[in-house]
């Protein structure tokens, strides 16, 4: 069978999966409503309030859960490609602190009410920062150990300012609100959040999406590519604006879901053959499966209680991580 | 030595000082938003010196322009201490430390535990008359709270349905102030057949599902935040449309005083209006 249509299997696989969940998610929730019911329920009129849950409660939770893992799973395939280093995460790079602390400034300051689109455009802003920030830190070759230092440096500082704003807020809520910016959430979200962050993922999708073939070049070193016609300015910016727009859009309705960029990449990577370009798609679906199961698991786990995402993908992903950090440190040797 | 004398043979020839008014605290000072309105309510002309500065916010104070009168603290040891109060007084979730703090430096402190019904509002009442040597006006105090709630009628034979929802889809149950309030509005609470007992959070799409006939959401906060988006989610927008709800303002709600009453009478008269 050849290594293409070895690809095409994965890629339907993951697509059924990630259906699957979409439907999964759709029939997740506190009321017990049966399934044929409240499928039923989402085609039909406006009168009846299952419908209006439906449509209103668990839709855009199940699209949300599907935007927000797509984005996380490509930026992680994307910058991993890019930095070849396999640590990159928008988690552990600090993107998503970043994304963070701009969303809460756009609510606090009441951006984000005076403008729709406020909101994920505050958030694109910090992320949007933190990424260049980082990819002037560690270097064009993202050394690792510059990569995770000006990572923790910047998440450490955008975690302080957003705790920083929350606390001097003077709502009395917000102070509580900082779990969710560092562990990010799905619950209670609506369409307007759909509305906010999709557009701004398309966009992202759409910078990032034709880097892969760049991304692949890369592969074989900086200046192989540059010779092969690769302009690496460009694919830097590129990068720097996908992986904000992604991120941010993430981050402002769902908070910062930690790990899925990391460990999606590495579980699929040797299903793909260690080419960047089919990572990337590969690793959006996967993206999407992962953080969708994990909100269902948190629905049937803790029922009421808005067990955040980020705690579950964590339990997962921080043994990885200390996997991976081992391996890497036995190469070096 | 003399003075015990003295009292003794008061006592013996039951000449009856007014009671406890020799040992009644003369610098009160009270650190929290519930004991801070206890104390305005029952407290001698001078005997309260300071209460906390929330009690100045009329959002969650229901005696705010009262509390202008009095000088505010802000609940640290240092200041309270520096006051040189002979009794301090405290919610039960006051900071323990501080509590803990305060004692070892010798003073008084009285911790007032938050009422849940309205029979801890009596008793919180008349404790708190007892600590301050006014046992008369606290007695009288409580019998117009009864007065007053027994004026407000009988709740119908036929109770509709109220659900409170505040920030983060938060409900009190029957075992909370809150609940005491809806019951004795005349309305039969959502939270009780949905089992939550004191308090807990109602997911948006149970109450959407169980629609209840009024919806009794919370006072939004200045400043933005998650917690409170919920209160304009497009689900519950929606079910307000259909069924009439009210927003209650946090500073009837929040404290067991005789002040709950206006939350009752607001809410009776939402029912009737139904």
């Amino acid at each position: 069978m050849s290594a293409t249509a070895s690809h095409r299997r994965l890629l339907a696989g993951l697509t059924a999966l990630v259906a699957l969940l979409f439907v999964a998610s759709l029939l997740t929730g506190p009321a017990h409503v049966g399934a044929v019911d409240s499928l039923a329920a989402l085609f039909r009129g406006q009168d009846d309030m299952l419908a209006l849950v439906m449509r209103e409660i668990r839709l855009p939770r199940a699209i949300l859960g599907l935007l927000v893992g797509a984005a996380l799973g490509m930026t992680g395939a994307v910058l991993q490609g890019f930095l070849r280093n396999p640590l990159a995460d928008p988690g552990l790079i600090g993107t998503s602190a970043s994304a963070g602390l701009g969303a809460v400034l756009a609510i606090h300051t009441g951006l984000a009410s005076a403008f729709a689109l406020g909101l994920p455009l505050a958030a694109l802003a910090g992320a949007a920062a933190s990424v260049a920030l980082v990819l002037l830190l560690a270097g064009p070759r993202g050394d690792a150990l510059a990569l995770i230092l000006a990572g923790v440096a910047i998440s450490a500082l955008a975690g302080a300012l957003t705790s920083l704003v929350l606390n001097l807020s003077p709502n009395p809520f917000a102070a509580n609100e900082i779990v969710f910016w560092m562990m990010g959430s799905l619950a209670d979200r609506s369409m307007l959040h759909v509305w906010i962050a999709a557009p701004i993922m398309a966009a992202g999708f759409l910078l990032l999406w034709p880097t892969r073939r760049a991304l692949d070049a890369l592969t074989l070193g900086e200046d192989t590519a540059a010779s092969s016609g690769i302009a690496l300015k460009g694919l830097r910016l590129r990068l720097v604006g996908g992986v904000a727009a992604l991120v941010g859009a993430a981050t402002a309705v769902a908070g910062a879901v930690g790990f899925v960029g990391l460990v999606v990449p590495h579980l699929l990577r040797p299903a793909v053959g260690a080419s960047p370009s089919r990572l990337v798609p590969a690793s959006a679906l996967g993206g999407a499966a992962v953080v969708m199961a994990a909100d269902i698991a948190v629905r049937l786990l803790a029922p009421g209680r808005d067990l955040k995402l980020g705690v579950l993908t964590a339990l997962v992903g921080t043994p990885f991580f200390l996997h991976l950090i081992l391996r890497t440190r036995r190469q070096t040797l | 030595m003399v003075i015990r004398w003295l009292m003794a043979a008061c006592l013996v020839g039951g000449l009856g000082l007014p009671a406890g008014a020799d040992e009644a605290p003369r610098r009160v000072l009270s650190m929290n938003l519930c004991t801070d309105q206890l104390a305005m309510l029952l407290a001698a002309p001078g005997q309260l010196v300071s209460v906390s500065h929330v009690a100045r916010d009329p959002r969650a104070s229901a005696l705010a322009d009262q509390a202008m009168a009095y000088p505010v603290n802000h609940g640290d040891a240092e200041e309270i201490y520096l006051a040189r109060p002979d009794l301090v007084l405290a919610d039960s979730f006051a900071k323990p430390g501080t509590v803990q703090l305060l004692r070892r430096l010798g003073r008084r402190v009285e911790l007032f535990d938050a009422a849940q019904s309205f029979d801890e509002l009596r008793r919180n009442l008349i404790r708190m008359g007892d600590l301050l040597g006014r046992q008369d006006q606290a007695r009288a105090m409580v019998a117009r709270f009864d007065a007053d709630l027994a004026a407000l009628g009988r709740p119908p034979a036929n109770r509709p349905r109220a659900a409170m929802y505040a920030a983060n889809g938060y409900s009190e149950g029957p075992e909370s102030l809150a609940g005491e309030i809806i019951d004795a509005a005349g309305f039969a609470n959502l939270a009780e057949t949905l089992g939550v007992g004191g308090g807990g959070t109602v997911p948006l799409e149970v109450l959407m599902l169980a629609a209840p006939d009024l919806v009794i959401t919370g006072e939004p906060y200045p400043g933005a935040s998650r917690s409170e988006e919920i209160l304009r989610h497009p689900g519950l927008t929606a079910l307000t449309a259909r069924n009439p709800s009210r927003v209650m303002a946090d500073r009837d709600w929040v404290c067991a005083t005789p002040q709950v009453l206006r939350a009752v009478a607001a809410l009776a008269a939402a029912r009737e209006a139904m």
